[in-house]
């Protein structure tokens, strides 16, 4: 094993008759095209189409609200709200994911009952991993510090002026089916 | 003899065909019988300009009611509230057991009672979908004058 790994030691530093240039020309094409293939095929499985493959029902109910139509135009899709945008965060909830095609091969949610029976568990689910993250997600677009409270309505300011303010409460406390329909709600904290 | 069939057929065929002849303007005159409708005096089968849709504030001032059985008008938006079996958006602010820490009214007790007059401890079925009576308020100016004036008590 030792002679084998000495071996090889000489190997490596013994001088290869490919050029300096050349062993670096090949290294930098070769780190972009897996880099670049690695974060194709990530935004390829951020989209909406991507989602809609297995979550269509789901996918769909977001046209009724205001993230999806709206005044200005802007909207999220689903990567926006589920998927971290932080890098780190988002290998790690990637490769969360991969379970979930354990639950797709064996048809956990593929008829409509079963999705139903086990929407509760699944919101449940979102709902504390956006708690335990200060609702990151909601917050890579609507920033506490730069809300004007002048521009709020009365009930809003009410609210975020005093518990989102102090950190007490965090978005999706309040902010529950913003876009999808409920589960069912009974014993679930202010409702 | 040939010749005078061929004549009676060809007279009989013009004197049938000539009735229908007459265009179709003259029928259609007017589909709306010439009665003025609130949408205007538009024939059915055109095509008329739409209002534009109204815009319910987002926050307005607490509406009077104009008759004593009137529901509370909401005073406020409602977009993307869900009110169904699994949740309802309004008691989460209205109901007893929120409406204290929310700042809201109420919703009075006389929406625990069934219909067979038995009170329940929490909202009854059939007045659970507050949206049947209670409704946002846009400003829309009246299609047609009303002279109906609230009893004194409510003036």
């Amino acid at each position: 094993m030792l002679k084998l790994l000495k071996r090889l030691w000489v190997i490596m530093k013994s001088p290869s008759t490919a050029s300096f240039g050349f062993i670096l020309v090949i290294g930098f094409l070769g780190g972009i095209i897996f880099w670049g293939g690695f974060n194709t095929g990530m935004e390829a499985t951020n989209t909406e189409a991507f989602c809609s493959g297995c979550h269509a029902p789901i996918v769909k109910e977001i046209r009724e609200t205001i993230h999806y139509s709206n005044r200005s135009g802007v909207r999220a899709i689903c990567s926006d709200c589920h998927v971290p945008h932080n890098w780190t965060d988002k290998i790690v909830r990637k490769v969360q994911a991969s379970k979930e095609l354990v639950a797709f091969a064996m048809g956990t949610i593929d008829t409509d009952e079963k999705f139903k029976a086990r929407r509760a568990h699944l919101a449940n689910r979102e709902w504390q991993r956006m708690k335990e993250n200060n609702s990151q997600e909601c917050r890579n677009c609507h920033q506490f510090e730069y809300m004007d409270f002048s521009e709020q309505g009365k009930r809003s300011v009410s609210q975020h002026s005093t518990a989102l303010a102090s950190g007490d409460k965090t978005c999706v406390d309040c902010h529950k089916g913003i876009a999808h329909q409920l589960p069912d709600m009974k014993d679930i904290e202010g409702w | 003899m040939k010749k005078f069939i061929t004549a009676i057929f060809t007279v009989s065929v013009i004197a049938l065909s000539a009735p229908s002849a007459y265009s179709a303007d003259d029928v259609v005159m007017s589909n709306s019988g010439g009665v003025p409708s609130l949408r205007g005096l538009v024939e059915i089968s055109d095509v008329n300009q739409s209002e534009a849709l109204k815009k319910v504030p987002r926050e307005q001032h607490l509406m009077d009611r104009n008759y004593v059985q009137q529901p509370p008008l909401i005073p406020h938006s409602i977009r993307g509230y869900q009110v169904n079996l699994n949740a309802n958006k309004c008691l989460s602010c209205h109901s007893f057991k929120n409406a204290g820490a929310m700042g809201a009214t109420k919703v009075s007790v006389t929406h625990f009672i069934t219909r067979e007059g038995t009170t329940l401890s929490d909202v009854s079925p059939r007045r659970y979908f507050c949206l049947q009576c209670h409704v946002t308020q846009a400003d829309a100016k009246p299609l047609v004058d009303n002279t109906f004036t609230p009893v004194d008590s409510l003036r």
